[in-house]
């Protein structure tokens, strides 16, 4: 109860209300989400079932157009799935490839900064330089080259079988740095204050130091990074996805639907690209801006570079 | 400086020594290079002489070794599996058609950030700025594939303009195969290097913004109003010569952002460079060739961000005194 | 011809643009200096004293506008100038000193370019000539080897070499106007005497007029003709500086000097006034000091006093105890 009341007269909420731009992102993001989440429910068709589907029905165009199936109200991909369910399953499958990959990032570098920042001298040289390195190579060539290598040491097939698990690895993987930096440009500041002194007088081991006294003063810094880093995993992932590096066509997220659909653009039937295209871009959109919003309010130093 | 600039060469070798032990390792995990010689027609007991004879049974750094040893004093990057050629001439055979895509991307990003981003920072109420600065957090959001379908779709397939993929008419000049001088050829390229563009853009934009605001602010801005020098000096002498060395530092970094882009627009356009190489190697399996791009692609990243560090030094005077002592 | 005076600053209102609304930072601010002459403005920080100073230069950083008010510079109402005139005036007739000589010089262009550039925007002259007038001012701030310093950085120099290097440049169009923000805050104390003796000689020997900006009331004593104390964003009291310092009248410039470390009271606390400067979102109503004034009326609640000559062309003061007219706020 407190905590609700806390959070009604909050600054964020009063800027929240009056921003159009912030509300009407929230709104787009929570429909997109639930509908995406709520796929099996709401989908009319089910893409990951077979039977239903019937290839006589590819390549139909949406309601609209001439010789459409009022059955599929944005027409059908090449083999004959609803488009509208598909890119439902597709946005959940980006989803959840996003959220797992920025977790995974998060923990990852938030130890890693920790630890840095906490501790300093070699580990931390060595850390940073890591980080510096991986990042000069951009996250999008880490996480390309590791899909490669992932897919040469195990083979085509049980990527694809473990798709998700692997990209979540292979996003996480490529871009903790990010969050390894901020974490320990924060920690470094705090550092310096005379609480963190203060609880080292009293003897606190600096374990409990690091979790419990300069971990929550970071978060806001982390929960700006972590909205900018969702939208880009999700980025991440579609492209690994156009680059057949990423989810098979079996089980597509966004970005698989949108390479399948792109043999077919050719031949006029340009829905099966670009609507996946359009919610992809509304999704990332969104997020994006929620994120601009968040930073406004928040204003943390990101760490820069 | 000099002891600055020996500092950064070392690092760029211990950087590239792990890369292409990286490489290597993954070229002794996946693939048999037996197999590549060979075929599959051979007993066992023949492998395993060739086996000898080629020192794979050789303990692995002493493989690693020679392989290293190979790589820098003969370019000896391994045999492609599918092409049947050395590694790195196929390599070098398809540079071209990415550097000029590169190089034309860059004049255009150069030529619009600079003046796009000064503006906006200096009028950030303006009009303009405002669809600036939404084009651009527009831009962020969209991947580039689906900048450079929309275009394929609308330039190519709409209205038939220019052609949507390969690169067209091409001359070879001193053994450099450019698409630069035939009108062919220039068509080709409009398409990818706008959809490199149109992504690469707004990064750029947002940082020379983001920097030129924060220069404005300073006090060294303000002396410079109450001097009574001119808006365009304060401008561009003032404020954007203090925004070049982040921006320059940054546009280091993206440079591994480009080339992956580059994998992107390739694949989208059919663009005959590395990257539709890459891609195709994946593929294809063909490890030695991916190994070989890995590590030249290492090899851009490290000369390319040691290059711009020396650059950053020689720009920043406090790094240059700090050099000299 | 009518001898003009070299500054008037009348009923100066500078406000500051907020999304809630307007902020008044300066209300109401009145002086004038003479041809050379030196005045102190002195307060606490955020009484509003630099605003006045880069307000007169209508430099005043981004939301803050000059609301209502003239300044007049030598008989011409600068403060309605376009930009384009403006830059006539700055740093060619009113140059300007800033607090932080290590944030005033720009760190990626040499002493050299920075002095040589102001020169250039202000008088047609070879860029040779330029770095010779360069060099003639570096010598009067008393710098060594001022040929080197022509090609060094910034951060090259020590504070107080590169607070000398930026007098300098305040120096180059022979202005006859100077406004010294804090100019010695930022430094070193052993330097701090140095530069402000320093600055005192130039005045002096170039009949040029100061506004030395400072919290200081010690600097102000040694180096000004005139003083104006201000109170959140009004001028409570100002004079002479000897009348000021001897006998002050407004109970806050009693309290400034009482806090002044003085040698008969060694060894004992010095005096605070108590409580803090008002927020410029919360400016109490009537006298803005009365919170704080261990003289305070009732009337001083409600009503908000102006300032009033006690003596002919000596002090003026604006409190409530000198029985003066009390106008409404």
């Amino acid at each position: 109860m407190r905590l609700w009341k806390k959070f009604k007269n909050s600054y964020a909420l009063y800027s929240f209300l009056r921003d159009p731009v912030a509300m009407g992102s929230f709104i787009i993001l929570s429909v997109l989400a639930l509908s995406a989440f709520g796929a099996p429910i709401i989908a009319p068709h089910n893409p990951y079932d077979t039977t239903t589907i019937n290839i006589m029905d590819a390549e139909l165009p949406p309601v609209w157009q001439e010789d459409a199936d009022p059955s599929f109200l944005l027409g059908t991909d090449a083999q004959g799935r609803d488009m509208l369910s598909t890119m439902l399953y597709g946005m959940r499958v980006s989803l959840v490839i996003g959220i797992g990959a920025t977790m995974l990032q998060a923990i990852i570098g938030i130890i890693l900064g920790l630890i840095s920042g906490y501790r300093g001298g070699k580990i931390d040289s060595f850390l940073m330089r890591m980080a510096d390195v991986q990042l000069s190579f951009s996250t999008l060539m880490v996480a390309i080259f590791l899909s490669a290598i992932f897919q040469a040491l195990f083979g085509v097939a049980a990527f694809e079988r473990l798709a998700i698990p692997f990209l979540v690895l292979v996003i996480g993987i490529a871009e903790w740095p990010q969050y390894a930096r901020t974490v320990r440009a924060s920690v470094l500041a705090e550092k310096k204050k005379e609480y963190v002194e203060a609880a080292r007088v009293i003897g606190l081991p600096s374990r409990r130091i690091m979790w419990r006294h300069i971990l929550p003063n970071t978060l806001s810094p982390i929960l700006v990074l972590s909205t900018v880093q969702v939208a880009h995993a999700i980025l991440s992932e579609a492209a690994l996805s156009f680059l057949g590096l990423g989810m098979p066509i079996t089980k597509p997220s966004l970005g698989s639907l949108i390479n399948s659909g792109f043999d077919y653009i050719f031949s006029g039937s340009w829905w099966i690209t670009l609507f996946p295209g359009f919610l992809l871009v509304l999704l990332i959109l969104v997020i994006n801006l929620l994120g601009d919003f968040v930073q406004d309010v928040l204003n943390p130093k990101l760490y820069k570079g | 400086m000099f002891a600055f600039i020996v500092r950064r060469v070392i690092q760029a070798i211990i950087v590239m020594l792990i890369i292409s032990f990286l490489g290597f390792a993954l070229k002794q995990n996946v693939g048999d290079p037996v197999r590549e010689i060979t075929g599959i027609s051979v007993s066992v007991a023949e492998r395993e002489a060739i086996r000898d004879k080629l020192g794979l049974n050789d303990p692995f750094f002493t493989q690693y070794f020679r392989f290293l040893k190979g790589a820098v004093l003969e370019g000896n990057l391994g045999q492609s599996f599918f092409y049947k050629k050395p590694a790195l001439e196929v390599i070098l055979k398809k540079a071209p058609a990415t550097l000029e895509l590169v190089f034309v991307c860059s004049i255009f990003i150069v030529l619009l950030s600079i003046p796009m981003g000064m503006y906006s920072a200096i009028y950030p109420k303006r009009i303009l700025s405002r669809i600036i600065m939404g084009l651009s957090t527009l831009g962020v959001s969209i991947p580039i594939f689906l900048i450079a379908i929309v275009f394929i779709y609308i330039f190519s397939i709409q209205l038939n303009w220019l052609p949507s993929y390969g690169r067209g008419e091409t001359v070879t000049i001193w053994g450099w195969e450019s698409g630069l001088f035939t009108i062919d050829g220039l068509k080709h390229l409009i398409l990818p290097a706008t959809a490199l563009t149109a992504l690469m853009l707004p990064l750029f934009v947002r940082l020379i913004r983001s920097e030129m605001m924060e220069a404005l602010q300073t006090e060294y801005v303000k002396f410079a109003w109450a001097k009574g020098l001119s808006p365009m000096r304060i401008w561009v002498v003032h404020a954007f010569k203090n925004t070049l060395l982040p921006v320059i530092t940054v546009g280091g970094v993206q440079i591994g952002t480009l080339i992956a882009f580059t994998i992107l627009t390739e694949t989208v356009f059919q663009w005959g460079g590395l990257g539709f190489l890459f891609l195709e190697a994946v593929e294809r399996a063909d490890t030695s060739l991916l190994v070989a791009y890995l590590i030249f692609v290492g090899i851009i990243f490290v000369v390319v961000n040691t290059v711009v560090d020396i650059i950053y030094g020689l720009v920043n005077p406090m790094v240059r005194v700090t050099g000299r002592k | 011809m009518a001898q003009h005076p070299l500054l008037q600053v009348q009923d100066l209102v500078v406000k500051f643009r907020l999304r809630f609304g307007d902020l008044t930072a300066l209300n109401g601010i009145n002086f004038t200096l003479a041809p050379g002459e030196r005045m102190g403005l002195v307060g606490e920080s955020g009484a509003g004293k630099s605003v006045a100073g880069f307000s007169i230069i209508n430099l005043i950083s981004k939301p803050g506008f000059i609301a209502s008010g003239r300044v007049l510079f030598e008989g011409e109402e600068i403060s309605s100038y376009p930009l384009e005139h403006m830059r006539d005036i700055r740093g060619n007739r009113i140059s300007m000193i800033f607090q932080d000589p290590m944030m005033t010089l720009n760190p990626v262009l040499t002493i050299g370019t920075q002095m040589v550039e102001t020169i250039l925007a202000h008088s047609k002259v070879s860029t040779a000539h330029a770095r010779e007038i360069a060099l003639e001012k570096l010598a009067k701030v008393y710098i060594s080897s001022p040929g080197k310093r022509l090609g060094q950085y910034p951060h090259e120099l020590s504070g107080g070499m590169r607070q000398r290097v930026v007098i300098a440049i305040s120096l180059l169009t022979n202005p006859s106007l100077i406004i010294a923000d804090e100019p010695t805050t930022a430094l070193d104390v052993t330097i701090q005497a140095e530069v402000m003796a320093l600055l005192l000689e130039l005045c002096k020997n170039e009949r040029m007029g100061l506004i030395l900006i400072t919290h200081d009331l010690g600097v102000v004593s040694q180096v000004t003709e005139k003083i104006a104390v201000m109170y959140a964003g009004r001028i409570v009291e100002q004079g002479p500086t000897k009348n000021i310092i001897t006998s002050p009248k407004h109970p806050y410039t009693q309290g400034l000097i009482k806090a002044l470390p003085q040698a008969e009271n060694t060894g004992r606390r010095l005096y605070q006034i108590p409580g803090m400067m008002p927020n410029l979102t919360s400016i109490p109503p009537g006298c803005a000091f009365h919170p704080r004034c261990d003289q305070a009326m009732p009337m001083c609640r409600d009503h908000t006093p102006v300032l009033c000559t006690l003596e002919p062309g000596l002090t003026q003061v604006a409190c409530h105890l000198y029985g003066t007219s009390k106008e409404k706020a």
